[in-house]
């Protein structure tokens, strides 16, 4: 296809953007796929910009690599796009058809253009096809890739609320720590303990191991080394919550955890932690049964 | 010997032994073993599990409800075609490790269980077995 052909298609689109927009616009409307998830008006407005872009893309005259300097911008707006798309609920499909349906409206308008059927128009058309379905699938990896991040990031909050760090008292704080420790699990335990020590000024840390259902050789190298790090601190670092059958399966596995001070019970732990930190628990005599 | 019931896990990454632990969590329950050797069988497998994982490269956990008349068990055995272990003595001594663990896994696992079996498998491989029996009730 002769550059002129490319070039006057670019122009066209210029000066044709507000009824190609229009037919766009209704392509998307109509698009059985599409969910109440994005309103009009912002459909309306991503469109416009889109075809500005894209009609600026062409212009320059590179229709075969995508990948190219001059689509940038393209990129640029379809990842974000896609990126906000993921996050309000879009489907992959709905969000791809946002590329896909521009082919109807700018094919008939190189139809009106160029003449229906000759052979001008027919290339144009499969060099725009191959276009607009290379930044389709563009747009369907991007918003793969979006919400793989949203998941990610859904994943890392979910392990941030489950290992809560407790001020228990001045100086004393705990984290309950509840399922599988695992690697990921034991990093982020790690961090938000120090931290808490730091923002607390505690001189005592519990770890309560209640809720871990087995001790391994793994899990047990994992609270030594937290046990370590809150020592580097200057905190010391009680290991509670050791059910009886955890006892028996450290004890059989060998694990030797003699330089760490463990309670049975999560309320051992904390009279022992106050009791390091200076305090004292009374119990008032007219109270006692 | 009778070989009551069987199950195959594969153990390809760390949420299989997370898996591993749970299929074998369920058998124990349902022979009615005691809570310490429930935790004992569980960690057990999760041991090897791992050492198949991170020694083995990967392969298999096969887990089997066992009977031989007066006592029901399980029988737990983990398969994978890697390296293999040069010298069995060495890799079950306390301490031993050629990764960054505690070198406790293999020597715990026997520990933690009533029969434990380590064998080379051709051409290449470890297969480990461990058996826990419960008296029938
Ligand atoms: N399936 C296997 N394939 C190859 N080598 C193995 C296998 N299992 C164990 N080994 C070897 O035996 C050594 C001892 O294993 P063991 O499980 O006792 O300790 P570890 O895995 O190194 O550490 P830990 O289990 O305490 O976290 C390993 O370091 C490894 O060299
Ligand atoms: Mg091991």
């Amino acid at each position: 296809m002769a550059n002129d052909t490319m070039t006057s298609v670019a122009t066209l689109m210029r000066d044709s953007q507000k009824e190609i927009l229009a037919d766009w616009v209704d392509q998307q409307l109509k698009d059985p796929a599409r969910t109440q998830a994005v309103p009009e008006s912002s459909l309306r407005a991503s469109s416009n910009e889109f075809l500005s872009i894209f009609q600026e893309a062409i212009q320059k005259g590179n229709l075969d690599n995508m990948a190219a300097p001059e689509w940038e911008g393209a990129r640029k707006m379809l990842s974000e796009l896609s990126a906000s798309r993921a996050l309000q609920g879009s489907t992959p499909s709905e969000t791809a058809s946002f590329i896909f349906s521009l082919k109807e409206p700018l094919f008939a308008l190189i139809n009106k253009q160029l003449g229906a059927g000759n052979i001008a128009s027919s290339e144009a058309i499969v060099r725009y096809s191959k276009v607009l379905d290379q930044l389709g699938l563009y747009t369907f990896e991007s918003f793969q890739k979006s919400r793989e991040a949203v998941i990610r990031r859904q994943q890392k909050d979910m392990l941030e609320m489950s290992t809560p760090v407790i001020k228990l008292w001045e100086g004393v704080v705990a984290v309950p720590l509840i399922g599988t420790l695992d690697s990921a699990r034991t990093q982020i335990v790690m961090e938000n303990l120090l931290q808490a020590i730091v923002d607390t000024n505690s001189k005592v840390a519990i770890l309560d191991i209640t809720g871990v259902p087995t001790v391994d050789t793994q899990t047990a190298q994992h609270l030594i080394k937290t046990v370590s790090a809150t020592r580097l601190m200057g905190a010391d670092c009680i290991v509670s919550g050791i059910r009886p059958q955890i006892a028996q399966t450290i004890v059989h596995l060998g694990i030797d955890i003699q330089d760490i001070t463990t309670k049975a019970l999560m309320s051992d732990a904390i009279r022992e932690a106050m009791e390091r930190t200076g305090w004292s628990v009374i119990r008032n005599t007219s109270q006692e049964s | 010997m009778v070989v009551k019931s069987q199950e195959s896990r594969a153990i390809k990454n760390e949420d299989d032994i997370a898996v591993v632990r749970s299929s074998v969590k369920r058998v124990v329950a349902l022979l009615n073993f005691s809570l310490v050797n429930q935790t004992k069988i569980i960690t057990a497998a999760s041991e090897l599990a791992r050492n198949v994982l991170e020694h083995g490269g990967g392969g298999e956990a096969r887990i089997e409800l066992v009977d031989e008349g007066d006592r029901v068990g399980v029988r737990l055995s983990f398969e994978d075609l890697g390296k293999g272990i040069p010298d069995f003595d060495k890799a079950m001594e306390d301490g031993y490790t050629t990764g960054k663990g505690m070198g406790l896994g293999l020597g715990g696992a026997k520990r933690l269980m009533d029969e434990f079996s380590i064998t080379s498998n051709s051409p290449s491989g470890t297969k480990v077995s461990i058996t826990k029996w419960q008296e029938r009730i």
